[in-house]
């Protein structure tokens, strides 16, 4: 069963097309990479997704919720959609404890709670429950540095964290290995594949091939704003017309 | 230490979690709980003592100790919005203001009681406060501040002309022989031929005793700010400031949590009014003028915005050096250069004159130039470079910013 | 019909001196990205320039004319203005013209305060949050206002307009509505004229120069200007500096109107903040156009008519016209989408 519907979904900017009628369906569970070159429209989609942007038109359903059409970017997280954004977005003046603690807070007390007069440090299940995730994207021992010190592959790995503990139904995720070293980007694939097991249905956007193909059960290309070819991973590898896409046509 | 270790089950069953961890969490935890305590009881001590630890400072008379408390806890208020969530109100002493006039209100209509006062003023002001920050934080950044400068500015103005039967203009609003007092009256409190006093159950709220009601409401709040930044609504106003956009995509609807810090400072505001009316009962629309409100601002980053400690400090330096340098004139100069030659004397009382006195709002400037180029940090931040001077240059830690006192490993 | 007309005229020439404020305001958010709170300063700044040229010119030596007796026989005193004395009729022309005459002295001052103030201070805080921008500028506020108050006092310093200006027009007369119904003083029409010559010069130079070619590229994209090899930071300097002599002069001509006193910066500051927010950040047409609307506005609002209404409307219209602006059209009438939004 699709979890993720997505039809007719058209964005312009001005006089660039950044999508053109996109179509994308993900089934629940499955891992759908979206890969194509540079300037494709793969991050405006995703945008699409999160409530960063509004389509001119199309359809975006989760679950059999629209998320578009006035939905706002905390209700799309409540309702189980996180992303892993490409340049990192976390909070760099806090400790990586804090950083975990905070969407840790959001999943129990729901998207505001006026609690000026509790304690944080009564609230041992969200701290420990952070810790034991910083311990499993191995930053465990850095929790009380501030994140901005960290260099950007951890702070991927930390984003990633961040999304983890809220036990997302949908997961995005934005190149989540750019700027890793080798090792760390097995690490992260081995951490993705185990997360896998739990169900987690997961969209990647991913430039590093190697890290598509380990992981991905089924792939889009977008090129231009628009969905060429979408189909098993084996299918695609050996795709003229996605090889074309990445190579433009001039070289046949 | 390996003996410690045991398997725990993450949430996520991963990974074995080492106790040892929980342990040093813990202990952060309650060595934080135990700092706080130190820290309140500290700061208790110093305010309760203020008379005479700050005598041979020349700063021990009612009126001054009075204001430092009062601004104490305007500063405090204000920075559970700025230092927390970063966004820059420019019009909170409107707040003051409206705080002051429904205090004194309180006093015409009802009784001299203090009680009464104070609960209209803050109420009044958090009423206030909700309806602005209900505006104003429709936008964020720039536009925020602009939005609270036009409110605050439209107050004032508004104070000055049509409101005029409700805050007597340009006069102020003050006591007089023939107010209500209903609630006096119907007690039977003796009416005399001058003007009453205000009191808090026969305390006259004027002097020592005026001072004590203000510092200990000083003391509540700055316990209650403690609070506020110890709660997990602390921590996610500590995120908006840091990554507003990463809230909402982390399912944290930032508008309510900003608009609840407004009132709250907006509240604080109201209490710091009302104390002002009810150390001296009388209200005027200056207290609502934006450069009222530049000067919390300069209290709170000159202490240091987002810090404990910090505003109540800044509030105090400023006050202080208001008071000492707003009374030196050319003469005192002279006297205070005596020791240096003739001609070099002259020349620093020369150098120095334009900075006291009336020009003390010179010295004001230069001074929030100085920080925000200097120490964006405020105070609370030079004290701890120099402390990390003197012990080798700590590491940096997550918390120093917060106040928080959580050990970096 | 013709109290609608003297209203308008009478918002008018506040509305000039907004827009003037404002249209630097904007060209300094604009290409520098800061908020300057101390742009209020540099209009206060001009007026002094005035009130200085004004002071000098009309320093007076006193002599003694034994030809004339007081009525106590003593000779009486006749005081000259010294440059009168010197330059004999061209000196007296000065010291009636001394306001305009400013202009001259003026530019040259603003325009250095204005690089100093740029690279002394400004440059320093590109990089740090609106919030620090906003605080520091506003301590340089403080301070030129506390120097300018230990200068010259607290007071209000009258300055004339010069004597064949002095006068008014019966605009009212002369397109043929009753004598005396509108009647608007020769100094304001000047006014208006001069800020729409300011005006006109600052479109000119943005769209008809190199110069303001690349001043313009980098309103709408300050990186990639960067990045064309173009030093961006000079033609910084040289916006900041345009800014504050448009502001200055704004404050030398606006002397007559009213008197400069060391709080005017600030009065006008604020005004013109919310007349940048109307107009839409980073729009100059959208400051000069709010500019004028507001101020006519302004005036339209303390009529009687109306204040019998609403009454004290005239003290809160600007305000409330930024704020239904800000809820229903964040980006200000002619702003682009974008510009500081988040």
């Amino acid at each position: 069963m699709a979890i993720l519907e997505v039809s007719g979904v058209n964005k312009r900017f001005g006089g660039l097309k950044a999508l053109t009628d996109v179509n994308l369906s993900v089934k629940e569970s499955s891992v759908h990479a979206i890969i194509g070159p540079n300037g494709a429209g793969k991050s405006t989609l995703l945008n699409c997704l999160i409530g960063k942007l509004e389509p001119d038109s199309g359809v975006v359903n989760f679950n059999g919720t629209s998320l578009l059409g006035g939905i706002t970017p905390h209700e799309i997280n409540q309702l189980g959609v996180c992303r892993v954004f490409q340049t990192p977005e976390v909070f760099g003046d806090m400790s990586l404890l804090e950083n975990v603690m905070i969407p840790s807070f959001a999943k129990h007390d729901g998207n505001f709670r006026f609690n000026g007069w509790g304690s944080i440090a009564k609230r041992g299940e969200v701290s420990e429950e952070a810790l034991s995730m910083l311990e499993e994207v191995g930053l465990a021992d850095q929790r009380n540095v501030i994140t901005d010190s960290l260099s950007r592959g951890d702070k991927r790995r930390l984003e990633l964290a961040m999304c983890l503990i809220q036990h997302p139904k949908l997961l995005l995720l934005d190149e989540p290995t750019a700027g890793m070293s080798r090792a760390d980007t097995n690490n992260t694939i081995d951490l993705l594949k185990k997360i896998g097991e739990r169900g987690i249905t997961k969209i990647i956007i991913e430039h590093d091939m190697h890290v598509v193909f380990s992981l991905a059960e089924r792939i889009s290309v977008l090129a231009q704003g628009t969905v060429i070819v979408e189909g098993e991973p084996e299918a695609i590898k050996g795709d003229p017309r996605v090889i074309e896409a990445y190579l433009g046509g001039e070289l046949g | 230490m390996s003996q410690n270790l045991e398997k725990i089950k993450s949430p996520l069953d991963m990974e074995p979690l080492t106790i040892e961890i929980h342990e040093v969490e813990a202990a952060s935890r309650s060595n934080t709980a135990r700092n706080d305590l130190i820290l309140m009881a500290v700061f208790s001590a110093v305010v309760l003592a203020s008379p005479w630890v700050l005598a041979p400072f020349g700063a021990a008379y009612p009126d001054l100790l009075q204001r430092f408390c009062i601004f104490g806890i305007f500063a405090i208020g204000f920075n559970i919005m700025f230092g927390l969530t970063g966004y820059l109100s420019f019009g909170h002493a409107a707040f003051l203001g409206i705080g002051s006039y429904a205090a004194v209100w309180s006093f015409k209509l009802l009784t001299m009681n203090a009680i009464p006062a104070l609960f209209f003023g803050v109420v009044c002001a958090g009423l206030f406060s909700a309806l602005i920050g209900y505006v104003c934080l429709r936008r964020a950044g720039i536009y925020f501040s602009i939005l609270t400068l036009a409110f605050a500015q439209m107050s004032y103005n508004l104070a000055y002309s049509v409101l005029t039967p409700i805050t007597n203009g340009e006069t102020g609003l003050q006591l007089t022989l023939g107010d209500a007092r209903m609630v006096d009256a119907a007690f039977g409190v003796e009416r005399t031929s001058s003007l009453p006093i205000t009191n808090l159950f026969g305390i006259k709220m004027s002097g020592y005793e005026g001072f004590y009601l203000c510092a200990i409401i000083l003391i509540i709040s700055f316990y209650i700010s403690i609070r506020i930044f110890r709660s997990p609504f602390g921590m996610m106003l500590r995120g908006i400031k840091t990554n507003q956009n990463r809230m909402s995509y982390t399912g944290i609807n930032t508008r309510p949590y900003l608009l609840a810090a407004f009132v709250v400072s907006g509240m604080y505001a109201g209490l710091a009014g009302s104390l002002m009316a009810v150390t001296d009962p009388l209200a005027g629309a200056e207290r609502m003028q934006w450069t009222a409100s530049g000067e919390v601002v300069l209290m709170t980053i000159l202490g240091g915005a987002g810090t404990l400690l910090g505003p109540v400090l800044g509030a105090g330096v400023i006050k202080y050096f208001e008071n000492i340098f707003s009374s030196f004139n050319k003469g005192i100069l002279h006297s205070a250069f005596e020791f240096l030659p003739d001609g070099v004397a002259d020349f620093m009382v020369t150098i120095t004159h334009p900075f006291v006195g009336e020009g003390w709002h010179l010295t004001l400037g230069v001074l929030f130039m100085f920080i925000v180029i200097f120490l964006p940090g405020g105070l609370m931040e030079g004290a701890q470079r120099i402390g990390n001077l003197f012990t080798g240059g700590g590491k940096s830690n997550a918390d120093s910013r917060s106040g928080q006192t959580q050990p970096a490993e | 019909m013709d109290a609608i007309l003297l209203q308008i005229l009478n918002g008018l020439d506040k509305g000039a001196a907004y827009a003037l404020i404002a249209l630097g305001l904007t060209l300094i958010f604009g290409t520098l990205g800061v908020v300057n709170f101390a742009h209020g300063a540099l209009f206060m700044l001009g007026a002094f320039c005035a009130v200085t040229v004004g002071k000098f010119l009309s320093y007076e030596v006193v002599t003694l004319d034994p030809s004339k007796l007081t009525p106590w026989g003593t000779p009486a005193e006749t005081r000259t203005p010294i440059v009168q004395q010197w330059f004999g009729d061209f000196g007296a022309f000065l010291v009636d013209y001394s306001v305009p005459f400013s202009i001259l002295f003026a530019i040259p001052i603003m325009l250095l305060i204005g690089v100093i103030m740029e690279r002394g201070l400004i440059r320093y805080f590109y990089k740090r949050p609106h919030a620090d921008q906003i605080l520091v500028t506003f301590g340089l506020a403080i301070v030129v206002q506390e120097i300018i108050k230990a200068q010259f006092g607290a007071n209000p310093i009258p300055q004339a307009a010069p004597v064949l200006l002095a006068g008014s027009a019966d605009i009212g007369a002369i397109i043929g509505f009753d004598p005396g119904t509108v009647v608007y003083p020769y100094w304001r029409i000047i006014y208006l004229l001069f800020s729409g010559l300011i005006i006109g010069i600052v479109f000119s130079f943005l769209q008809f120069t190199t110069y303001g070619m690349v001043v313009r590229a980098g309103m709408a994209d300050r990186e990639t200007v960067g990045l064309l090899g173009i030093n961006i930071q000079k033609r910084f300097t040289v916006v900041f500096g345009l800014a504050a002599v448009v502001a200055g002069l704004a404050g030398v001509m606006y002397t007559p109107i009213l008197p400069p006193d060391y709080h005017m910066g600030m009065d006008f500051l604020v005004l013109s903040f919310v007349v940048v927010v109307v107009g839409g950040m980073g729009s100059l047409p959208g400051a000069v156009a709010a500019g004028f609307l507001l101020g006519v506005l302004q005036s339209f609002a303390s009529m009687n008519e109306v204040k019998n209404i609403l009454p004290g409307i005239d003290q809160i219209i600007i305000y409330l016209v930024a704020v239904v602006i800000l809820l229903v059209r964040p980006r200000g009438l002619m702003g682009r989408k974008g510009v500081m939004e988040s």
